[in-house]
């Protein structure tokens, strides 16, 4: 009898079919993952088995038996327990408050904390998951809050457990303690849904993996009956290369230096420290790091978003701090910037491919007829970069937020790369673009340093980075701590850099 | 997964404000038949009362002109991610500006006294609609706040001017002397006489014509410039203007600035068309119905005018109403207002997803054969 079952799963959110009659199980007492590019349908498959959505038709069987869960309370009373990819974590709270809250038990908080103090310590004894109950959340590495994250489910009695992207803000080392401690759930007879888009996971620790394709499950297989090939193509739907080929790299003249770079956030918490280095001409320079360690704010200093508190970078002899050149200003030099996160800065989603295709150039004389918009030159220069880059479907009178991920991306990537910039700044090329357009944006990377420009690529994939960075910085507490040739580089080496520990791999 | 339901351009724009309207109607029919009146009768006043005859259709327009100011005020400030309620103030403040023109330069010919009204107008509007958009340009102070109490000062500054400074010596109320003639906005009758077309005298004057010029320029500016293109993304994703290189607080000045500008023009209208001098709140709330005339315009400059036209045959109409069904006074027009704003902005969630369902329904089975 397996753990959890879902037979005919089917939801709709207006026109998008997000689960097309899905049917699963999953055995009690492994790990089961389930994989697909985004926009697949995984998610919102497991916020309906976490009762967040609500299926418009389907069953969902736990322990053989039908239940019908309509709240995360459901879920819960029947055993199922979700750590989400953004942890729901009080802060401010201590770990023991955090994993009590909603399960007080009892009018006076005292009792109930002291009886959960008992019941977790056994508890996390069980399954090797060892964490400081009186620590303030905040104050844990992110690999541990997730560890209480997974302590709250267990604590509430979860005997299945769905883990949504899990490995996105760790470091390689913290993901593999990770792995080893889903397989001591499975070896006390838990079930573990894993749900991810990286391929090297699935490897790593499922028994059985489900791939999804729009909506629709494609296949299912034993994870030591398969290979990472042949997922990816379950998952898109044909052939692709996972690694694009290139060149060794032939570096030029300096385009960029960055000097002393301090940057400091609201609160004038310092979030760049003294961050000094150069990008020469037909480089790719990958900056390697845990999520959250400085680089975003790093990208955005470099982009003009945000102002430095100390040092100076300079683009071709004009120096961008000392004389407040904003992010137009930086444009017009040369510096284009493709933003981590697309949806927030990238596009604006109100407006159609064709506006969102000028966006940063819309006051170039080239766009405008006296003192109106130019809109014929819009569309055509549009329509251009949709043919170019392969944007489907090439329609600029479309909205922006009804491409796909990578389509949109493509679409962003075509207005940067066609403005022709000295230096491109990328952050996350590939976030929430599938594996298909992955390979199509890496491509157009390596082309772009082959013409001689200098690229920064910030990503938090280090295979991403491994792949395509001639020289592989890495930043860890706001500081770079080592730098590292993509020749030498492994995994694990920058891995142990991205964790903090210095001087291993200095070139 | 909770964004509103999509509807078609068509639907979004005419079908959604029909039935948001219908509704209101159908809710005030409700109000007049409890009060003892046919609402079939109220309505057949009503629209007699605002397009029956050439003189209801010039007071529906002249009262739609100063809708049609304030509503693209509320809009160009709604665009750039600003909700403005201080377009009351502002058309007050404007209002000064021109009626100082009118009443100092009265003596000058027409074609120039206009001009300088048009730029008196728009700069007292603004100058009056830039201290709250620099609040919160350079001091994060939110606008709906200040704006809110920028309205109660306008209303304080203009009491005391017109009462202590403005007022015609040896009068009691609170009332400037009348312009001189050249300072009067020709009237649309007049206009029309003179290429032989006879028109009922009535209040509608050029500003109506002026007021349609300025929904033109809207529209090009905000939809066709690159200065447009700034401000709505800076409205709709502030952190993408920032990455595109457009400075929000910048915008916001700017934005305010129009908006005022665009508020203060209501003068043209009121002052310098219908009431010959500056009195108190001669604004009359126009600044407050525009916000609603932004709101079930969508924003945009065409329906904008629509909903004006609607809001001043509501004033119209509802004069009239008032005056032949005597259970029904004024007060309850206001009502009927009300209705139509809390139908077409409250309630109007409610209708687009059954309407966006049904719609999605009847494509579907279009597909399908």
């Amino acid at each position: 009898m397996p753990a959890l079952e879902l037979r005919g799963i089917d939801k709709r959110f207006g026109a998008v079919h997000a689960n097309r009659g899905v049917s699963f199980s999953a055995a009690r007492g492994s790990v089961h993952g389930i994989i697909g590019e985004n926009g697949a349908g995984k998610s919102t498959l497991m916020n309906i088995v976490y009762g967040l959505h609500r299926a418009d038709a389907g069953e969902i069987r736990v322990q053989g038996r039908t239940v019908a869960i309509s709240s995360p309370q459901d879920a819960i009373a029947a055993g199922i327990g979700m750590v989400h990819q953004h942890f729901m974590l009080v802060e401010n709270f201590t770990v023991l408050e955090n994993i009590v809250l909603g399960a007080e038990g009892g009018r006076r908080l005292a009792e109930g904390l002291g009886a959960a103090r008992a019941g977790l310590e056994q508890l996390a004894r069980d399954y090797g998951l060892e964490v400081p109950l009186d620590a303030i959340v905040s104050e844990l590495p992110v690999g541990l809050q997730q560890r209480v994250e997974i302590l709250k489910a267990l604590y509430r009695g979860a005997d299945i457990l769905i883990l949504d992207e899990p490995t996105a803000v760790l470091t390689p080392q913290e993901a593999d303690q990770l792995f080893k401690m889903l397989e001591r759930l499975r070896a006390q007879g838990k079930t573990v849904l894993l749900v991810t888009h990286k391929l090297r996971e699935i490897m790593a620790v499922t028994d059985r993996v489900t791939v999804m394709r729009q909506g629709a499950i494609v296949g299912e297989v034993a994870t030591c009956d398969t290979s990472p090939r042949e997922l990816a193509e379950k998952m898109v739907g044909r052939a692709v290369l996972l690694n694009v080929e290139r060149g060794p790299a032939r570096p030029g003249a300096t385009l960029l230096t960055v000097r002393d770079l301090e940057v400091r956030d609201r609160l004038g918490v310092a979030r760049v420290k003294g961050v000094s280095f150069t990008l020469q001409a037909g480089e790719i320079v990958g900056i390697a790091g845990v999520a959250g360690n400085g680089q975003s704010e790093l990208l955005e200093t470099l982009a003009g978003i945000r102002a430095p508190s100390r040092g100076e970078i300079e683009l071709g002899g004009r120096h961008l701090v000392r004389e407040g050149l904003d992010a137009r200003a930086r444009r017009r030099l040369g510096l284009a910037h493709v933003p981590e996160d697309r949806l927030r800065m990238g596009v604006v989603a109100g407006y159609s491919a064709q506006d969102n295709a000028i966006l940063g150039y819309h006051d170039l004389p080239a766009y405008q007829r006296g003192l109106l918009l130019d809109r014929a030159a819009v569309l055509a220069g549009c329509e251009k970069k949709m043919s170019a880059y392969d944007v489907r479907p090439p329609n600029p009178a479309l909205r922006i937020g009804s491409f796909s991920g990578g389509n949109q991306q493509k679409l962003v990537l075509a207005r940067e790369i066609d403005s022709d910039p000295r230096v491109l700044l990328i952050g996350q090329p590939t976030r929430g673009v599938d594996i298909g357009a992955i390979e199509f944006i890496h491509r157009q990377l390596v082309a772009l340093r082959d013409a001689g420009k200098a690229l920064l690529l910030v990503s938090v994939e280090l295979e991403e980075i491994l792949g395509l960075a001639d020289r592989i910085l890495v930043m860890s507490a706001g500081e770079i701590v080592g730098e590292i040739a993509s020749a030498d580089a492994t995994e694990k080496k920058v891995g142990l850099m991205m964790a903090g520990v210095k001087g291993e791999g200095h070139a | 997964m909770s964004t509103p339901a999509k509807l078609p351009r068509w639907a979004e724009l005419f079908l959604l404000p029909a039935i948001n309207l219908l509704v209101a109607l159908l809710l005030a029919g409700v109000v007049i038949k409890v009060m003892g009146e046919s609402p079939w009768a109220a309505l057949k006043l009503m629209t007699g009362g605002a397009f029956g005859s050439q003189e209801s259709i010039g007071y529906t327009l002249y009262y739609a002109t100063n809708f049609i100011f304030t509503g693209l005020a509320v809009a160009v400030a709604y665009h750039a991610g600003l909700f403005n309620i201080g377009a009351e103030g502002q058309a007050y403040i404007g209002g000064l500006g021109v009626g100082l023109v009118c009443l100092w330069l009265g003596a000058w010919p027409f074609w120039l006294v206009l001009p300088l009204a048009i730029l008196a107008g728009a700069l007292f509007g603004a100058g009056w609609a830039f201290i709250p958009a620099w609040l919160q340009a350079r001091r994060g102070s939110h606008i709906v706040i200040t704006t809110i109490m920028f309205n109660f000062i306008a209303a304080a500054v203009m009491t005391w001017l017109l009462v202590n400074v403005l007022i015609k010596p040896g009068q009691q109320s609170p009332e400037s002397r009348e312009f001189a003639p050249n300072a009067f906005m020709p009237a649309l009758h007049e206009l029309l006489a003179k290429v032989g077309i006879t028109f009922t005298s009535t209040p509608l004057n050029l500003a109506f014509v002026l007021a349609l010029a300025a929904a033109v320029l809207v529209w090009l500016l905000v939809w066709r410039t690159r200065w447009g293109y700034a401000m709505r993304v800076a409205g709709l994703n502030p952190a993408a203007a920032v990455y595109a290189g457009i400075h929000p607080p910048r915008v916001t000045i700017w934005a305010m600035l129009l908006s005022g500008a665009l508020a203060g023009s209501l003068g043209l209208n009121e002052l310098m068309g219908s009431q010959h001098r500056i009195l108190l709140d001669f604004p009359g709330g126009a600044g407050f119905v525009g916000i609603a005339v932004a709101l079930m315009g969508r924003n945009h400059p065409l329906g904008i005018f629509l909903a004006a036209v609607l809001f001043g045959a509501l004033t119209q109409g509802g004069s009239q109403l008032s005056f032949d069904m005597p259970r029904v006074n004024r007060d309850m027009v206001v009502v009927i207002q009300g209705l139509v704003i809390l139908s077409c902005g409250a309630l109007e969630n409610i209708f687009r997803r059954p309407l966006a369902a049904l719609l999605a329904r009847f494509a579907g089975r279009k597909d399908e054969v």
